[in-house]
């Protein structure tokens, strides 16, 4: 036991461990990089609220000693609207994956960034529904197999990344459980920053998504991470022809906008300030 | 102290209530015939200092509200038909997790979009089993505007009590209807807030202290840091999967509505009735005017109306079961709550059904033929 973690020891609800994720799954290194960031930060735990909808990534939630809210199948940017607005000084963080947060959540992720209200979604993707046991899911990407797609996927693949600037997160960046460092600054940087901030965490799925696409073991495919993913501004040096097979991490966004509770607020206290003048 | 009587819409007097009652926070989607509640809510709530979100869609909109009571706040959301199906799921969370929250269902004509303008009653089975799974929950059906008010405080203050989701069913009629309504002073009804965890022992979110009804309710942020889940938990919110855990939950949740207190309804002209209207909400109203024209004719009728429609008034309905010679069970659509009086008369007194799902009341005439059709063949 001693030579556990001492953000384990810190952080984590130990009599509720071992967890459920299967042997190789990188789910524990992002839910470290979460921990990490938080303490890193300095954060007060009381403060701290982790919301997450449904699948394996969304079990991190009942592991660590924070308000954790376990929630339904695509809905946990809502339920964490309403916590945010209800008390704004408490730091909400979602965990979610790629199926919950893009396919039957998308409307409320798109819709969050849309408000740019200070929430921190961390998205484990693993490109793979695994709770279900290997569903292609919205990031699956084209011509991969899955349990529904036993010939080839035929669907086109989210870029996560695009999809949420497009809706007008004010903090984008990606990070694979390769890259593990880096993954914890950009969460950090997602905690402290005032908006919607969309943290992609690359995640693996050897159960499910490799096994049924030949990707080897679990460190094959941590070690693919560190092969294909090339940090965005060397990525942007690349010509056209290097970039193929490569992805870009790092950050995307970073800008200052603002923040849908503050503006809430101040209209709050302005119509209530009225109110009570009798104006 | 004078006070004023005023000319009010339902949907209004449910906001009204609902503000009474403590509401600071909502959140819903625009759909007829409930808009007004929110459009009222967006209005008023940010003069006492409360919130108001319009969310992306229905489902946005009760999971924000359940997301703001765990926050600490009292949260609604209303909608009517399809978006109340869309509530489905998440209406079963709040009934797991035991999270306070007041829905209004403002009953248009269905199935699917149906008659968005016209009212209808025929949510009533939805309403307590539309959600997946054995749901226990609470609704209230108002039959006036005043009555939506005072409904509307106390579905806060069940949802309080008994950590429970309350459905306010009321339907288009009594939401648009615009009545008299003179408004309470605050203070004069009483306000319930849910219990606060004890501070003399380990807190247990999912046990009963006891002496209490429900489990201690800590609200996020306030230094209580636990796990809420809508899978069966033990008393700490971790999820788990024994079936001794999952059976005692069930019933816990299940048998907690089962207070006598929670149950509400009217008579009128029961006495010496042997035969009787049963009817909620709008319907009731013509039920009223109906007895009184059987009555000036000399016909034994009464009303019996339930207000607590789920749990349903089972001991009142049993007894005048065993008393009347027919009970006529009235309601906007093509016969559900007449089951679950058939259910509780068991064959010991005639239960007729009078219902149509037009968009249409039910008119007086309507009970009166009906009534007189029964007398005529006795």
């Amino acid at each position: 036991m001693s030579d556990r973690s001492k953000l384990v020891d810190k952080y984590f609800r130990t009599e509720n461990l071992p967890h459920i994720w299967c042997p190789g799954c990188s789910h524990g290194i992002t839910t470290r990089a979460i921990v990490k960031a938080i303490d890193d930060l300095g954060l007060n735990p009381e403060n701290v609220v982790i919301v997450s909808g449904i699948g394996c990534s969304s079990r991190a939630a009942g592991y660590l000693n924070f308000n954790t809210l376990h929630t339904t199948h695509g809905r946990a940017l809502a339920y964490a609207t309403g916590i945010k607005v209800s008390n704004p000084k408490l730091d909400v963080i979602v965990i979610t994956g790629d199926g919950d947060a893009s396919a039957i959540g998308g409307n409320h992720l798109i819709h969050a960034c849309r408000r740019n209200i200070d929430l921190t979604v961390i998205v484990f993707n693993n490109s793979i529904y695994g709770m279900t046991g290997g569903q292609y899911s919205p990031t699956t990407p084209h011509e991969a197999f899955g349990t529904t797609a036993p010939y080839g996927n035929i669907d086109r693949a989210f870029d996560l990344v695009k999809l949420v600037e497009g809706a007008g997160a004010t903090y984008v960046a990606r990070g694979t459980a390769y890259h593990a460092l880096q993954l914890t600054n950009y969460i950090k940087k997602a905690i402290t920053h005032k908006g919607l901030s969309v943290v992609e965490a690359v995640s693996s799925c050897p159960t499910y998504y490799g096994r049924r696409n030949k990707l080897g073991d679990a460190v094959a495919m941590i070690q693919w991470m560190k092969d294909t993913f090339v940090e965005k501004r060397a990525y942007e040096r690349l010509d056209e022809e290097q970039r193929i097979g490569k992805f870009p991490f790092g950050e995307f966004v970073n800008i200052e906008a603002p923040e849908y509770t503050d503006k809430l607020y101040q209209m709050i206290n302005e119509v209530e300030a009225r109110h009570e003048a009798g104006v | 102290m004078n006070k004023k009587a005023l000319l009010m819409q339902g949907n209004e007097a449910c906001v009204r209530g609902a503000l009474y009652a403590g509401m600071r926070f909502y959140s819903g989607y625009p759909i007829t015939p409930s808009t007004e509640i929110a459009e009222m809510s967006a209005v008023l709530l940010p003069t006492v200092g409360g919130a108001f979100i319009q969310m992306e869609d229905e489902i946005g909109g009760i999971a924000a509200a359940i997301g703001a009571s765990i926050a600490g706040k009292k949260a609604m959301t209303a909608t009517s038909g399809p978006g109340f199906t869309l509530k489905m799921e998440n209406l079963g969370y709040a009934v797991m997790s035991e999270i306070p929250l007041v829905i209004v269902d403002v009953q248009r004509g269905g199935p699917s979009t149906g008659l968005p303008t016209q009212s209808s009653q025929a949510d009533v089975m939805q309403t307590k089993w539309g959600s997946h799974g054995d749901n226990s929950l609470i609704v209230l059906s108002p039959n006036s505007v005043t009555e939506t008010f005072y409904l509307t405080v106390e579905a806060f203050n069940l949802a309080e009590k008994y950590r429970t989701p309350v459905v306010i069913l009321t339907d288009e009629v009594i939401g648009h209807a615009r009545e008299k309504i003179i408004l309470p002073e605050p203070g004069e009804i009483e306000i319930f807030d849910r219990l606060p965890p004890l501070e003399d022992r380990p807190y247990r979110p999912f046990g009963v202290e006891e002496g209490d009804k429900v489990p201690r309710f800590a609200a996020f942020g306030t230094g209580y840091r636990y796990n809420i889940t809508g899978l069966y938990h033990n008393e700490s919110g971790f999820p788990s999967n024994s079936q001794e855990n999952a059976k005692l939950m069930l019933e816990r949740i299940h048998n907690k509505l089962k207070d006598e207190e929670i149950i509400k309804y009217e008579k009128y002209q029961m006495e010496d009735a042997e035969y009787v209207f049963l009817a909620f909400g709008s319907t009731s109203r013509s039920a009223v005017a109906a007895v009184n024209e059987l009555r000036a004719e000399g016909y034994k009728v009464g009303l019996f109306r339930p207000i607590t429609i789920w749990p349903s008034p089972e001991k009142a309905i049993d007894e005048i079961a065993s008393k009347v010679e027919g009970i006529c069970v009235a309601e906007m659509n093509l016969g559900q709550y007449v089951l679950e009086v058939e259910r509780i008369a068991a064959g010991r007194t005639k239960v007729s059904h009078l219902g149509r799902a037009n968009g249409d009341i039910l008119r007086p005439e309507e009970f009166v033929n009906h009534a007189k059709e029964y007398f005529n063949e006795r």
